[in-house]
């Protein structure tokens, strides 16, 4: 399982590196918001597999706060884009995320109990890390309106806290 | 063998503590929250004063001792509040976003 949810990390940096090199073009503002808004959407699908089956009170605290953190994030996302005049365009890296993000549900969807909530919050940790590193090392620098620059800065900021809440969670299921 | 001394002495503590409950002058300290940042990140305080926190933010945070004596919600757009009834430095950080964190030092 373990080796799984590597190769499943390795793939997802692999795509949406490779999608976002793709022919050295930097992704467009349009897209960008598109990646920025459905990376926060398959979260809060995440966490909503999580408060249909777990059990366990910390991994479903943690669930609802990616639940509330998320849409309130994507609300400011949706407010933004809609002030800009921007329309989200779909494109790769959006389509390599919700393809991993299946695939990772599906796996989830066949465990239950312990095995469960250490898979979903291993997974919390990897995923927050990739997104933290697409923002910072691409979505970031590329984004060229300085509100959507600015929300994607305090995005980041948000999904590294994530990470680190969904470390400490994992550190208290061992 | 009954250990009455640590009783008593507890005692004490509590009733000297009683009197410093309501200070003369019990100040209100303001710290905002803004872009996932507690300004200032140290504040000084004595006991009976109270903290409150302004969230500038569009998400929910916590201020949260790391000692767990206190754990106050500030919800998105709101303020909330802190009589502070003990003396210590405490180090505090948001429980959603534990990368967000400050001190509070209260004095008596």
């Amino acid at each position: 399982m373990f080796a799984k949810a590597i190769t499943a990390l390795a793939a997802l940096c692999l795509l949406s590196g490779g999608a976002l090199a793709q022919g050295g073009a930097k992704p467009t503002d349009p897209q960008i918001a598109h990646i920025a808004y459905t990376a926060g959407q398959l979260d809060i699908e995440a966490a909503k597999q999580t408060l249909e089956k777990s059990k366990n009170k910390d991994v479903r605290a943690f669930a609802e706060d990616m639940v509330r953190d998320h849409t309130a994030v994507n609300k400011q996302a949706l407010d933004l884009v809609k002030k800009l005049k921007v329309t989200p365009e779909d494109n790769d890296t959006s389509k390599a995320l919700t393809k991993q993000a299946a695939a990772k549900r599906a796996e989830l969807a066949k465990l239950s109990g312990a095995a469960f909530d250490k898979a979903y919050i291993a997974n919390e940790v990897a995923y927050h890390k990739t997104v933290d590193s697409a923002l910072e090392n691409t979505l970031i620098p590329s984004a060229s309106n300085a509100e959507l620059k600015n929300l994607l800065q305090t995005g980041l900021k948000i999904f590294q806290g994530h990470e680190q809440h969904a470390e400490h969670v994992a550190s208290e299921l061992k | 063998m009954t250990p009455m001394t640590p009783g008593r002495t507890g005692l004490v503590a509590v009733a000297l503590l009683g009197l410093w409950f309501a200070p003369a002058h019990a100040e209100t300290i303001h710290v905002t929250i803004e872009n996932l940042v507690f300004t200032p990140t140290e504040v000084t305080a004595k006991v009976g004063d109270t903290i409150v926190w302004d969230n500038k933010d569009f998400l929910a945070h916590t201020a949260t001792a790391t000692n767990n004596d206190w754990n106050v919600v500030i919800s998105p757009k709101q303020a909330s509040k802190l009589e502070l009834r003990k003396a210590g430095t405490f180090d505090y950080f948001c429980r959603f976003h534990p990368n967000m964190k400050a001190r509070l030092v209260v004095t008596q």
